[in-house]
């Protein structure tokens, strides 16, 4: 401790220094004002009002409430509550009126696609992609290829009952696993890949196709179709597009044509009010390219027919990897 | 340079003689006991004079332009407020006559107070302390609260008699009614400050039947919270302990501020003068302690420039009727630079260098800023359109390979009416754009509602690309609206070349 007596007094104010120094630069002891002191004696006496009204103290069961009985949980149930019946005449207008009018309506639209986004980044993304865009064996839903068909109807229809979901009325696609259950032995499997391979006009064996033509009449086309166009009615794929929902190589189509997959969508009735169902709907079609295959089968169907007659160009080919 | 003098604790003892004043006694009760001191009461006299009439005028002028403003209505199309001056919180824009500005258009507020900041510093440099002395809401309203005090307690020498007098109904009744009016002055203050926030002639009904916004009531509460205690009984403190300014402006002060300045090269020796004696061999001032008694800070202005002086002049007036009275010429207290005063003092010849280059450097660029501002304003479009490209999926190859891109474009419509936007993409060869519920076509037609933001799904559809192509591809958004024209550099993504 520095005696009083023998602190430095600075020449300029006359006031005592506190004996610190930097470079050169001493502390003034200058008194703190008074009304300073009334500040810090002030927010004591707000921090006991502060307890004594608001949620403070833990406790081992809980916490004190407080006289005002605040609570951030409550006040947000509150203004979910009131936002509720902010949107309300939009979300009555959802349910009444038919997906096509409000595709139309710009701001039932707008609505639709602001409810459409937030849902589908909650419950769909999971497995869809953020933006709809898929994974290997989850459809693609901003292209214009669909499994069980891209009009709103249908898309309103799969999203409410799902696929191989336990609903009622699922929908449900049925491929046989040909080489796992011995419908198939692998050589057969191999011809198949090529055969199928043809149908999406890239080239392939000759030889295997033709082996494999007889093969695809018995075992296939009663889904696929005769030109392998797929069937909309029971969600069997068009093998003549681009559109892979397995793979496009030849081993992802060897061991689906092997296993047989399917893939599993729930059902959202009684999950959402149909309402959000329809959103969901025009999200998801205002966000797709449209459906292409009722123009896409004749055009396809020509190039698959050429494949399949296979030309001098193709057979010669080996296989991409 | 500028000598700054910290003057926050007590006077040291000096040889300023004469009776035990009542000011005296006050100054002594409040030296510190302790590690605390209490403030020394300051009792400022009224004046008369140039500037202290230059500064009632200015106090009327700002509190009118405060209390006038918000009521002054401007006539806009539709639901929106006709009020000329709206910080619209709710409604997210601020209004101001014929110029509406947008959250995303803060900047411009941003650059208003830079501008403002140079011209602070550019004032400061050229004529000192002018925006503490006479445009502060701090010396405004302290002014006003001076002046109420004053209808009340009296002049100087009564407020001190009062304060020292014993209670009294006299004093009471004074006392009271002083501080009624402080508080209702506070209130005014407060209250004048919501309409700023609501519409005024609205706002003014619902807040006293209890169903104004909750804000308003908490606002107009801590203005009036702030300015009675900041006004009433804080004054001098705010600029001496609270505000920073007092201790930046010595960075922007040198010898060729023009401050008020006490011409000690006149003024000393100093003392007192009897009537009819001689002036040889001595000075003008005549230690008649005006300027000090004045001064709502309280300093003696003779010490030299110090932090707590604000530059109001009210010295200046004091000084020049005391010198009128004895006969001397005015400006022993004046606006002046220390430059001017030190040559005087050695004779030399008085010089005032008002561009120098830390002027200089203030000057160009408070008009480069303002040249900004005003280029910036000279562009602003009301059409805004921003090209959000989708990040996931980046491309969608469709049944026939040819490659989707989606986009959303977020246009803003600061107009008051719906607006045209005419949409062109130009990139890859054979691209169309579509909408939802829209056909495609080589042009969008989108349109818009007025005085919002519209997002709008866009689609680019370009033909299988050839072989080798890929990737992304730089690509342009072409937007037209009216007279305005947008281009938006984007991306068009082909995404993998090898698929």
């Amino acid at each position: 401790m520095t005696n009083t007596s023998e602190r430095e007094r600075d020449d300029h104010t006359g006031v005592e220094t506190t004996g610190h120094e930097w470079d050169g630069i001493k502390e003034l002891d200058n008194p703190l004002p008074r009304w300073w002191l009334w500040v810090f004696y002030g927010s004591i006496a707000f921090s006991l009002v502060y307890w004594i009204l608001m949620p403070a103290w833990p406790g081992i069961n809980g916490y004190t409430h407080g006289l005002l009985n605040e609570s951030d949980r409550a006040n947000v149930a509150q203004e979910l509550r009131a936002l509720q019946v902010q949107r309300g005449a939009n979300e009555a207008e959802l349910q009444t009126a038919s997906l096509q009018q409000i595709e139309a309506d710009p701001e039932l639209q707008a609505h639709a696609m602001a409810v459409g986004a937030s849902v589908f980044g909650d419950n769909c993304a999971t497995c869809h992609g953020a933006g709809g865009g898929g994974a290997k064996g989850y459809p693609n839903l901003r292209d214009d290829v669909w499994l069980w068909g891209g009009s709103l109807d249908e898309i309103e229809h799969t999203i409410r009952v799902g696929i191989r979901s336990g609903h009622a009325q699922t929908r449900t696609s049925q491929m046989p696993a040909f080489g796992r259950d011995g419908m198939l032995d692998q050589k057969q499997v191999a011809d198949m890949t090529e055969y199928v391979v043809a149908l999406s006009g890239r080239q392939a064996d000759r030889a295997a196709v033709g082996r494999a033509a007889q093969l695809y009449a018995d075992n296939c086309a009663a889904c696929h179709g005769a030109t392998g166009t797929g069937d909309r009615a029971q969600g069997a794929p068009d093998l003549t597009d681009r559109e892979w929902l397995y793979g496009s190589d030849r081993e992802s189509i060897a061991a689906q044509i092997h296993n047989g997959r399917g893939g599993v969508m729930p059902t959202w009735e009684g999950r959402f009010s149909p309402g959000v169902i329809k959103a969901l709907a025009v999200y998801v079609h205002a966000n797709s390219a449209g459906d292409s295959h009722p123009t896409a089968v004749a055009v396809a169907a020509a190039a698959t027919a050429q494949a399949v007659a296979a030309p001098a160009a193709a057979v010669e080919a080996a296989p991409t990897r | 340079m500028t000598t700054l003098i910290d003057r926050t604790k007590p006077k040291p003892p000096s040889g300023e003689a004469g009776a035990v004043s009542i000011a005296e006694q006050q100054r002594e009760k409040a030296k510190p006991k302790g590690l605390y001191q209490a403030r020394v009461p300051i009792y400022p006299k009224l004046v008369h004079g140039r500037w202290r009439w230059i500064k009632w005028a200015l106090l009327i002028a700002m509190l009118a332009i405060y209390y006038i403003t918000p009521w002054i209505r401007w006539d806009r199309p539709g639901d929106l407020p006709d009020q000329a001056v709206l910080v619209d919180f709710a409604g997210r824009r601020f209004y101001f006559f014929w110029i509406q500005l947008w959250p995303q258009e803060v900047y411009f507020i941003t650059g208003l107070l830079v501008l403002a900041a140079l011209a602070l510093f550019l004032t400061t440099a050229l004529f000192g302390r002018l925006w503490c002395g006479y445009a502060c809401p701090q010396t405004v309203w302290t002014d006003l609260y001076i002046y109420v005090e004053r209808m009340f307690e009296g002049d100087r020498n009564a407020r001190m008699r009062l304060d020292a007098a014993p209670w009294s109904f006299n004093k009471l009744w004074r006392k009271v009614g002083k501080h009624a009016v402080w508080l209702g002055v506070a209130f005014g203050t407060g209250g004048a400050w919501i309409f700023y926030f609501h519409d005024a002639p609205t706002l003014i009904r619902t807040f006293w039947v209890g169903t104004g916004p909750m804000t308003a009531y908490i606002s107009c509460a801590i203005l009036t919270f702030t300015t009675y205690v900041f006004a009433g009984y804080m004054r001098e403190q705010v600029c001496t302990y609270m505000c920073p300014w007092p201790r930046i402006q010595g960075a922007m002060l040198d010898d060729q501020s023009f401050q008020v300045t006490y011409r000690y090269d006149r003024g000393e020796p100093r003392g007192p003068h009897k009537k009819g004696t001689g002036w040889e061999g001595r000075g003008d001032c005549i230690d008649c302690n005006q300027c000090v008694v004045v001064c709502p800070m309280g300093i003696d202005i003779r010490n030299g420039a110090q932090m707590e002086c604000i530059n109001c002049g009210l010295c200046i007036d004091a000084c020049d009727a005391m010198m009128d009275k004895v006969g001397r010429p005015r400006g022993l207290i004046a606006y002046d630079t220390d430059a001017a005063v030190a040559a005087r003092a050695s004779g030399r010849p008085v010089k005032h260098e008002l561009v120098r280059p830390r002027t200089l450097y203030y000057a160009v660029a408070l008009v480069v800023v303002a040249g900004l501002m005003l280029w910036g304003f000279s562009q602003r479009t009301l059409i805004g359109v921003h090209a959000l490209r989708d990040r996931n999926p980046t491309y969608v190859v469709l049944h026939d390979g040819s490659v989707r891109n989606g986009y959303t474009l977020k246009i803003a419509n600061r107009n008051f009416d719906d607006a045209q936007v005419k949409v062109r993409f130009s990139g890859p060869e054979g691209a169309v754009l579509s909408s939802p519920g829209r056909t495609a076509g080589q042009t969008l037609i989108l349109n818009v509602k007025p005085n919002q933001v519209t997002p709008v799904r866009v689609f680019v559809t370009a033909p299988e690309p050839a072989e080798g192509v890929g990737g992304p591809q730089q690509a342009v958004f072409d937007i037209t609206a009216g007279r305005e024209h947008e281009t938006l550099p984007t991306a068009f993504d082909y995404g993998d070349a090898t698929r």
